[in-house]
């Protein structure tokens, strides 16, 4: 598969890492620096991929099918050497596997975080190895149940329904909104801050600082140490706050939570709030701007929603596994061969579970969105341990979401001029703008 | 039939607790617990199975009494 071409490229891209220990400034917990290859066009995703390059986000079902089918581990020297599993066997295979994989570094960028961070990691218990990976996410994960997320709906929906009157005059095949800007992305901070107790209004901060964490893949080591530095002066300013006014959210609830008799250290709880923010607010956000573009595409899924509301429980799920937004990472622990290939200690595995869903060896139909799919054991959340814990909360948000929207609006569509959709760069899938006309 | 969960299994993903809420409960921690022995009554036959083919783990089974 390899060209002499591409080998000749691949060999400049990997290049030599610069270190933390020969003077280099790196943001927070990075010890290591990988030349960047930005901007240089992929020459084949097989053996070059980018998942920061805006092609890839844009047509990633039509590359993940093509890789299945010709690798089906793609593999790419970017990154200082990146791994693309497309099956869902070796996916699951690979998010099981403890052992030979660590989630010290759960996003893809040319830095590599210092191994001295593991096993808590920077935002536990996403970036937590076992044991003490298990102790942090059972704090967590009771606080997302659903006798905890259920009462949420009412505020939920209060919030949908405000955005939609805030659209103003809307004529019918007329007016064009952007559901991502004007309605999706403003759904999940809200939620979320208010149960981390933050000041209400802050949407904006939020979204700077995940865009900084997650799009902003080739940033330079000097930018991403300011913002880690703003955005953690954001949270200890929060917390300095709760320790002084005790309240009933999640940031007292972290304060005041033990691990073995302990007190969480400042640092774990700065940790864990940073992980409620970027999860909780991205991902949901881009699952429901793919759900609208994929309805505005689709009347007829749209009439079933309306007319039989009782499809959802199912509908909801496919939507998750046709439209999964989350791609997750590892690094290689210790020289481990997959699928045949031979992954080195410290070499990236992206685990694209959006891809693991349309694997037709694992589902049937699996290219075709059946709004009532009865089997459906998708992995948008990810699997095995690391399986996301705010489930309960971005299916609530998504169901909502879409509900309000198709009653609201029986009839829309992509706008005459076609599909003007801008997809997200990096791990996290999603229209950015989503131009909807509505009818 | 009765309906069991394998709790070395489970991640707490709570699916079957949404389609089989007559059989399945969540514990305090967020994962799935069976409600009473797991017994399924005839009626409820159908949405044990949903609760089966639909965790992303394969945590839970149907089993002959």
């Amino acid at each position: 598969m390899t060209t002499d071409h591409a080998q000749e490229h691949a060999g400049a891209r990997r290049g030599e890492p610069l270190l933390a220990a020969d003077g280099v400034e790196m943001a927070e917990g990075i010890y290591k620096m990988y030349p960047s290859s930005h901007g240089i066009p992929v020459a084949d995703w097989a053996t070059d991929f980018d998942h920061a390059d805006p092609e890839y986000n844009k047509h990633a079902h039509e590359i993940w099918d093509d890789l299945r089918e010709r690798c089906p581990v793609a593999h790419s020297e970017r990154y200082g050497g990146t791994w693309l599993p497309t099956r869902h066997e070796d996916v699951r295979k690979i998010a099981y596997d403890t052992e030979n994989f660590t989630s010290r570094q759960v996003i893809v960028v040319n830095g590599r975080a210092d191994p001295e961070m593991s096993p808590v990691g920077q935002a536990p218990p996403i970036t937590s190895d076992p044991p003490y990976h298990q102790h942090a996410r059972k704090l967590l994960l009771s606080q997302f149940r659903p006798n905890k997320i259920d009462p949420l709906e009412g505020e939920i929906r209060a919030i949908c329904r405000q955005r939609l009157d805030d659209l103003g005059e809307i004529v019918p095949g007329e007016t064009v909104i952007d559901a991502a800007t004007q309605y999706a992305q403003h759904i999940p901070p809200a939620v979320i801050s208010r149960m981390l107790g933050f000041p209400p209004g802050d949407d904006d901060k939020f979204r700077y600082f995940i865009h900084h964490v997650i799009e902003n893949i080739d940033g330079s080591p000097e930018e991403k140490l300011a913002v880690g530095l703003e955005f953690n002066a954001y949270l200890d300013a929060q917390i300095e706050d709760h320790k002084q006014n005790p309240r009933d959210d999640l940031t007292s609830y972290l304060l005041e939570a033990e691990i073995g008799g302990q007190k969480l250290p400042h640092e774990t709880v700065r940790g864990a709030m940073l992980l409620l923010l970027i999860a909780g607010i991205d991902t949901t956000w881009s699952a429901i701007g793919a759900s609208l573009w994929h309805l505005a595409q689709n009347p007829a899924d749209v009439e079933r929603l309306r007319n039989d509301p009782d499809v959802m429980i199912f509908a909801l799920e496919e939507f998750l596994r046709a439209y999964a937004p989350v791609t997750m990472a590892r690094l290689v622990a210790k020289d481990v061969e997959i699928g045949g290939c031979p992954m080195k200690e410290e070499d990236f595995v992206l685990l694209p579970f959006p891809a693991a869903n349309r694997d037709p060896e694992f589902i049937e139909n699996a290219d075709k969105f059946i709004i009532d799919r009865r089997v459906n054991r998708h992995s948008a959340f990810g699997l095995g341990i690391h399986r996301c814990l705010g489930s309960n909360l971005a299916r609530l948000e998504l169901r909502v979401a879409i509900e309000e929207f198709v009653n609201r609006f029986p009839d829309f569509s992509l706008p005459k001029e076609g599909d003007q959709t801008t997809w997200s760069l990096g791990q996290i899938r999603g229209p950015r703008s989503l131009p909807l006309l509505i009818r | 039939m009765r309906l069991k969960v394998d709790n070395e299994v489970c991640q707490g993903h709570n699916r079957c607790k949404v389609l089989a809420p007559e059989l399945v409960d969540v514990d305090d921690e967020g994962y799935a617990v069976i409600k009473g022995d797991g017994t399924v009554p005839e009626e409820l036959r159908g949405k044990a199975q949903l609760a089966v083919d639909n965790c992303p783990e394969f945590a839970l089974s149907l089993e002959e009494d």
